[in-house]
């Protein structure tokens, strides 16, 4: 029987070597007669073992890694392939202690499976949910979401089914489904490694979505930092038609679903729902004004679902196993898991996914073993460019919507930035208005106008010119941009400068 | 009154060479009919030519039915699209949280210095244009550096990078 070799092709896989590995196994397997398959899959989110080697043992998946292409010869003389013990042996992978104690639900099948294999998705339980919802009526598989607790994993937190149902209810004679997949966050990355790791339950979640909703067409918006994602979607899109479960007659019924990925072109607006509508729409990304909401007039002026990746990529599992099996996970109004990204600095940087309810502090030393310098960890942005820094004192606030609102932080989309003690507070509020100045889309003055004069008044106060004047012009700026911004860019973009000084005050004095 | 002569017809895109306005209307009639088709049709001008040259602006414009400011609205619009051509190869740094928490900031100072040049830049060689990036999706590895379409590096110290752009130059000769 030929063994069956798994490496990833996920990105961070790839910038760590993987592809060069994959040589060197493939070449050396050559030399010595070997019968060996490559599969290249998605990442288990264990960056630290990448390039991570599997092969598949009686056991259970061996793991090996860091697999760097010089280790390779050593490890066939070791006997690898069939998982016989070397230096670099992981063990069985689903054991080890940070993948064990995670729930992996949207991510059951990322690192698992080819990603762009119809038939390994189906083998590992993929279109089960599409099945059922072949046999339901809109109306039901709206219900399913509701029921299921499912809000909007994006950012900011909107019941799904809601908007379905509001789509739903809305008379057209074309309607659409837009992924919002331009996860433009700094920390963030679970989008990225589901539609590099099992793109086919992204493509099943939106055609769902168009069954439940009467939507014909849909569209991946993707940001064009992705190139690898934007292969494993095109291919894993590709199989789908080739496989009958896209196009004019879904699994041989009377319903079509036709499926388009476009590129968005770096513009951080675009993952606001209404700027990425415009920018589909062939126009510079500027946010729309609400109402009408995109469920009644979004995309071409039509009746839009627009949902995040993990958003629409949770709704398999939901028609496949019940609202209630994906209801039970969870905590108060936060239910089901969240892929949340340990990322910065941290030792052991990657993707878990958990039920809402775990806390902070477990995320940055239990699962991301502390700091990857060796240095003390002082600050943690949580929810990209646009949320909060959190000092130590708050390590203990608990992964839910509302528990991190409490706080005045926001979880959106689970990205979870670590900095160690070398951190200069007063640099990373400059860059938080820095980059809205750069990003702003310009429509509105607070947002377009605020950053700038926020950057310069930072400066001044870096510079000891007036500084306790120049506080108050900041925290006056806060409100202006707060309660004056069109979207919340311009909106959120005070929250990382604020918590900043509220934290660390020290940074924002005069420098003697 | 009497009537108007007939204006001489001006070409629509007079400074564009003749094998550049072939491609360019090449790319145009492959995705024309695409609802929303403009930014498929800059992502294809980029890809095709390494740029979106301002003379070819009117072209699309035309050939989209839009007009020149609506397109060149678009163009300047969006960070990806560059209007003049690029070295030979693309070097872009990302400058987000998570890779200025592993040390982003000294990777872009040091780059512009041993480069001798800021971002959107071409050194005098011109092997290497240098440009900045909000986030490669790397963040749990920064400093991230992603080289032309596709080449993500991950961890990239000063060392690594002198390596990787004396790497970029051998190629580029």
């Amino acid at each position: 029987m030929t063994a069956r070799i798994f490496i990833s092709r996920d990105s961070t896989a790839l910038a760590l070597g993987a592809d060069a590995t994959a040589r060197a196994i493939e070449a050396e397997a050559r030399k010595r007669g070997m019968d060996v398959t490559i599969v290249r899959n998605g990442s288990r989110g264990m960056f630290w073992l990448e390039p991570l080697v599997e092969i598949d043992a009686p056991a259970g998946r061996i793991g090996f890694g860091p697999i760097k292409a010089s280790d390779v010869p050593a490890l066939f003389d070791a006997g690898f392939e069939r998982g016989n013990v070397h230096g670099l042996r992981v063990g069985p992978i689903e054991m080890i202690p940070y993948f064990e104690r995670q729930e992996r639900l949207t991510f059951a099948r990322v690192g698992v499976t080819d990603p762009v294999s119809v038939d390994d998705y189906r083998a590992h339980g993929g279109y089960r949910g599409l099945d059922n919802a072949l046999a339901m009526g809109g109306e039901d598989i709206v219900k399913a979401v509701t029921e299921s607790g499912l809000r909007g994993r994006g950012g900011a937190a909107f019941p799904a089914g809601i908007k379905w149902k509001t789509v739903l209810g809305t008379q057209s004679q074309q309607k659409y489904i837009v992924c919002n997949a331009d996860e433009g966050d700094s920390g963030t990355f679970s989008d990225r490694m589901l539609m590099e790791g099992d793109p086919l339950c992204l493509v099943e979640g939106m055609t769902i979505a168009g069954l439940a909703v009467g939507a014909t067409q849909g569209y991946i918006y993707l940001r064009s930092e992705y190139p690898h994602a934007h292969r494993a979607l095109s291919e894993a899109i590709a199989s789908a038609y080739e496989a009958g479960y896209l196009g004019p007659s879904i699994k041989g019924t009377s319903k079509r679903f036709d499926l388009e990925v476009r590129l968005g072109a770096g513009a951080y607006i675009c993952g606001e729902e209404t700027s990425l509508l415009d920018s589909l729409e062939g126009k510079r990304g500027q946010v729309r004004f609400k109402p009408p909401l995109p469920a009644i007039k979004g995309l071409f002026g039509q009746p839009t679902v627009i949902n995040n990746v993990i958003t629409l990529a949770s709704v398999p599992i939901i028609l496949d196993r019940g609202a209630e099996f994906y209801k039970d996970y969870g905590v108060g109004r936060s239910r089901g898991t969240l892929p949340l990204q340990l990322a910065g600095n941290l030792k052991h940087t990657g993707l878990v996914e958990k039920a809402f309810g775990v806390t902070l502090r477990e995320l940055l030393y239990d699962y991301g073993g502390g700091s990857y310098s060796g240095r003390p960890i002082r600050a943690v942005q949580v929810g990209g460019p646009l949320g909060a820094y959190l000092p130590e004192s708050q390590f203990d606030t608990v992964v839910d919507y509302e528990a991190f609102a409490q706080v005045g932080a926001m979880l959106g989309h689970g990205g979870i930035v670590a900095f160690d003690d070398t951190v200069d507070m007063l640099e990373q509020a400059r860059y938080a208005m820095e980059f809205c100045s750069i990003e702003s889309c310009g429509k509105c003055t607070p947002c377009r106008i605020g950053s700038t004069r926020g950057v310069e008044v930072l400066d001044r106060i870096r510079a000891g010119i007036e500084r306790d004047k120049n506080i108050v012009v900041l925290k006056d700026l806060f409100e202006t941009m707060r309660f004056g911004s069109l979207c919340a860019m311009g909106g959120l973009t005070p929250d990382p400068v604020r918590s900043a000084l509220q934290y660390f005050p020290e940074d924002f004095e005069v420098r003697a | 009154m009497p009537p108007k002569a007939a204006m001489p017809r001006q070409p629509i895109a007079p400074n564009l060479p003749d094998d550049v306005a072939a491609r360019v209307r090449q790319v145009i009639d492959e995705r024309r009919h695409l609802p929303g088709a403009l930014l498929p049709v800059l992502h294809a001008v980029q890809d095709a030519l390494g740029y979106v040259p301002d003379d070819a602006v009117p072209l699309i414009a035309h050939e989209l039915n839009l007009s020149r400011a609506e397109v060149h609205g678009v163009v300047s619009f969006y960070h990806h699209f560059r209007t003049h051509a690029p070295g030979r190869h693309v070097v872009r740094i990302c400058r987000a949280e998570a890779c200025q928490a592993l040390g982003a900031r000294a990777l872009e100072a040091h780059a512009k210095k041993t480069l001798g040049i800021d971002f959107h830049e071409t050194t005098n060689d011109g092997a290497i244009t240098l440009e900045a990036v909000y986030c490669l999706g790397n963040c749990g590895c920064g400093p991230s550096v992603l080289v032309d379409p596709d080449e993500l590096h991950a961890r990239v110290t000063p060392e690594q990078f002198d390596a990787l752009v004396g790497t970029l130059r051998e190629v580029a000769k």
